[in-house]
């Protein structure tokens, strides 16, 4: 994992060397470094580069990596179209609130 | 750390950001910048993002023009090295109802006189503007070119850096447990990482500001309401502006990436819930595929949920606490902070560098709800 253009983030493209910029600038957690640089935003909501980003961030401040922040996990699991959850909408079951 | 400083700001919002940019430029840089979670986690990194001068009042117009005009070269006035991603394509504002398209003819009168290139347009224009808009139901809608929207993260962060290279100190993950008052005035700020004292002490935490307010015995009349708001996968442009309805409370936009934001107003009570609902993303998904068909085909990647720091007018309040001078609120926004965040932080740093500013400050106090004098705006979500 020494090149700096091996890929983290595939979904948005993003090198090792862009990652270790922001780290290098301050970034202490994935979720900034989300905020930063798209990272984990892509279709694949981060399930390959999140814990390559959490390994860089252990090594870097030399802490064990389950002390890395994860991010919050968003739903939907996985993409869906918005056709179908549109037609799953019902009136009757309100929607508005919890 | 140091022991204190001339003025502690909490929250590190655009808001909190902003503000801290514009004192330094002032010259006050002796300034601490406290954060509960890292900057943009609250609500800047949750909204919507959208930048609009077509408001019905000509308060939030000017406001709202102003911060345009400010966030049109934030990377130069900040000295920032990256895009904050400002995108001018324009707002669409739909009307559904009579009433509802009464009221823009009223609003683009009180635009027109603020120079903001507004205009009304019939729904074959409309169709013009976003080929795949469904406009029946319609009555016409609005146009201004240049609305648009902007990164909420790298705005923030541009505010931060230019206020961090001009001496301002930023205390992330630092929680502020509670205020020292001394003889009427505010004196220090404890923390989950130690005390220090404060001449003047800014409270921006959105909808925490008022339980800050509360600890030196300000009473706030702001309440947390949750809005949510989804993202798709990114496709090639489909359309260039927002569109945006009050009526059916949607706004739905694509955002240079290639992605659509969007979501719809709720229902709901005042609470301090952060988590996304089903619910939501079958109603959202309902309201805006009606508007815009196309988007049936269209994955969604990821939900959330944020919070309205809301006040009974749905405008902000700047109010220094009675019991506490030296300590002030800064909230309220009701859901629109990040596009009039620019020129708040203005008037606010003006105010504290004893600086005239065109804007009077005193018309956002809290006394407002006793005299009456309410900043009522018939242009909002």
């Amino acid at each position: 994992m020494d090149d700096k253009n091996t890929i983290l983030c595939r979904c948005e493209d993003l090198t090792r060397e862009t990652i270790l910029a922001c780290i290098e600038s301050g970034c202490h957690t994935i979720d900034e470094i989300k905020r930063m640089t798209r990272a984990g935003m892509g279709p694949c909501q981060g399930r390959t580069c999140r814990m390559l980003i959490a390994q860089e961030l252990a090594s870097y401040y030399h802490v064990p990596l389950e002390d890395v922040l994860m991010p919050t996990f968003r739903p939907p699991t996985k993409p869906v179209p918005m056709g179908i959850l549109a037609d799953a909408f019902s009136e009757e079951e309100g929607g508005d609130s919890e | 750390m140091k022991k204190g400083y001339d003025v502690i700001i909490i929250g590190g919002g655009i808001v909190g950001c902003a503000t801290a940019f514009e004192l330094a430029k002032r010259g006050i840089t002796d300034v601490l910048l406290v954060e509960k979670g890292y900057l943009t986690s609250g609500a800047t990194g949750r909204c919507g993002a959208g930048i609009r001068q077509q408001w019905g009042s000509e308060l939030n117009a000017r406001i709202a023009m102003e911060s345009t005009h400010l966030f049109e070269n934030l990377e130069e006035y900040t000295g920032y090295n990256h895009s904050c991603g400002l995108h001018q394509g324009g707002y669409l504002l739909v009307a559904y109802t009579e009433k509802e398209w009464a009221q823009f003819q009223e609003n683009l009168e009180v635009q027109h006189r603020l120079g903001i290139d507004s205009r009304a347009v019939d729904l074959k224009e409309a169709r013009e503007i976003v080929p795949c808009l469904n406009t029946e139901g319609m009555f016409g809608a609005t146009f201004c070119a240049k609305d648009g929207h902007a990164d909420p993260f790298h705005c923030t962060q541009a505010y931060a850096q230019g206020a961090r290279r001009m001496g301002v100190e930023f205390l992330t993950y630092t929680e502020v447990t509670g205020l020292q008052v001394k003889s009427g005035h505010i004196a220090a700020v404890e923390t989950t990482n130690g005390t220090f004292e404060a001449k003047t002490v800014i409270n921006c935490a959105n909808v925490r500001a008022p339980e800050l307010a509360k600890m030196v015995g300000e009473d706030i009349p702001v309440t947390s309401e949750r809005h949510q708001a989804l993202v798709t996968e990114p496709v090639a442009p489909l359309m260039d502006c927002m569109v945006m309805s009050f009526h059916r409370s949607y706004y739905v936009q694509q955002t240079p990436h290639g992605s659509f934001v969007m979501g719809i107003g709720p229902k709901e009570e005042p609470s301090f819930n952060f988590h996304s609902s089903w619910q939501f993303l079958e109603k959202n998904c309902a309201v805006i595929c009606e508007a815009l068909p196309v988007l049936r085909k269209l994955n969604v990647v990821r939900q959330w949920a944020g919070q309205y720091d809301l006040s009974p007018d749905r405008n902000p309040i700047i109010d220094e606490a009675k019991e506490a001078a030296g300590f002030y609120s800064v909230c309220g926004f009701s859901g629109h902070g990040f596009m009039v965040a620019p020129r708040i932080a203005i008037l606010m740093a003006n105010h504290l560098a004893g600086q005239d500013d065109t804007m009077d400050i005193r018309m956002f106090s809290k006394e407002r709800y006793q005299t009456g004098k309410l900043l009522l705006e018939p242009a909002v979500v």
